[in-house]
């Protein structure tokens, strides 16, 4: 058996109204900041499953970034594997970070 | 005759709703979250609050509750369930009835009174209204109606749309960012219920307003539609469901 190490990243969906992103872009002024736009608000949620494969692991968090961490009517999510982990010999450290799916 | 009432962690409105069927004149039941056992009731309210601290999103971490297989499985029969504020919310991330609340349009929480219009007096959550506008209060962070307009459109056509926020001469609040519209909803719904019309839910607190002494009664003109419209479900169920003993 291994950890996978996941990053869920949600989003509001495009065109969906996002109060707080809105919030932050009306702020950018008292900063002086004039160069930034189209600012979305969403959650990140991380999580290690533990698994015998990576494709086992991968549906695991897949079933609930889309059952519980994000609600498909308004939010899109990506996935990311941030670490593989052996959990019989604990080498460590074996990652494969960057890999998305959404 | 029993109605139950969904006690979550960290309902705060489920004390409210007890006393508004007391008021009504059926036998109250507190329904705890972790056994999927109804007890026999003939209808359930999901009350307001901050159900499992609105952790994620309001309500879906209630979705998942125990007591939500007790819930889902009775309205798949028919059974009629009211979800008042988080329990709306609830209803909707359970997917028992269409849409999805968003943070109000302000990033306010919005705390005050407001008047809604029920759409129609033919659906057990309305027949016992009297069709004018209802003046009840309102306490939410997350309220703001959403669903795609196909989706909008089939609920209109449909007639699911139960209650609109209006203005004060009766109008619809449709502009999102009118004050009478407190959250931005979508078509200034308040309320919408399931196309079996058993299930349903709504932002506005009638339980709050069940007594003269409260500031209005005008609530319980939902309380009392929820409560006739349950007893004749009882009887039309016969004697083994209203006895329980059978």
């Amino acid at each position: 058996m291994s950890d996978f190490r996941y990053a869920v990243n949600v989003l509001p969906k495009p065109g969906i109204l996002d109060p707080q992103g809105r919030a932050v872009e009306l702020s950018l002024p008292h900063l002086n900041v004039t160069t930034v736009s189209r600012v979305r608000v969403g959650r990140r949620v991380e999580l290690t499953v533990t698994a015998a494969s990576e494709a086992e692991a991968l549906a695991v968090v897949d079933a609930l970034a889309k059952e519980m961490l994000s609600n498909p009517l308004i939010e899109t999510y990506a996935i990311a594997l941030l670490e593989a982990t052996s959990s019989a010999v604990s080498t460590g450290g074996l990652s494969a970070a960057g890999s998305t799916r959404s | 005759m029993k109605v139950g009432v969904v006690i979550f962690p960290d309902s705060n409105s489920d004390v409210d709703a007890l006393n508004a069927l007391a008021v009504a004149g059926v036998e109250p039941v507190k329904l705890w979250h972790e056994s999927p056992d109804l007890q026999g009731v003939s209808a359930v309210i999901l009350p307001g609050g901050f159900a499992y601290g609105d952790y994620i999103r309001a309500g879906v971490i209630a979705r998942f509750s125990p007591v939500m297989r007790g819930v889902s499985a009775f309205a798949a029969e028919g059974g009629l369930v009211l979800g008042i504020c988080n329990g709306f919310q609830v209803l909707a991330e359970s997917r028992l009835v269409p849409g999805a609340l968003l943070r109000n349009r302000s990033l306010r929480f919005a705390c005050k009174l407001v008047d809604i219009k029920p759409e129609r007096l033919d659906s057990p959550f309305t027949r016992a209204a009297t069709g004018k506008p209802l003046h009840i209060p309102i306490a939410h962070g997350e309220g703001c109606y959403y669903a795609d307009e196909a989706t909008l459109d089939e609920l209109e056509a449909n007639g699911q749309v139960l209650f609109r926020y209006v203005r004060t001469d009766g109008a619809p609040a449709l502009d999102p960012d009118e004050p009478a519209n407190p959250n931005g909803s979508l078509r200034a719904i308040a309320g919408v219920c399931n196309a079996a019309r058993n299930v349903a839910g709504l932002m506005p607190h009638p339980e709050r307003m069940s007594e003269t002494i409260l500031g209005s009664d005008d609530g319980m003109q939902l309380i009392r539609s929820l409560v006739i419209s349950a007893a004749e479900r009882a009887a039309a169920a016969g004697p083994a469901i209203v006895g329980g003993t059978r």
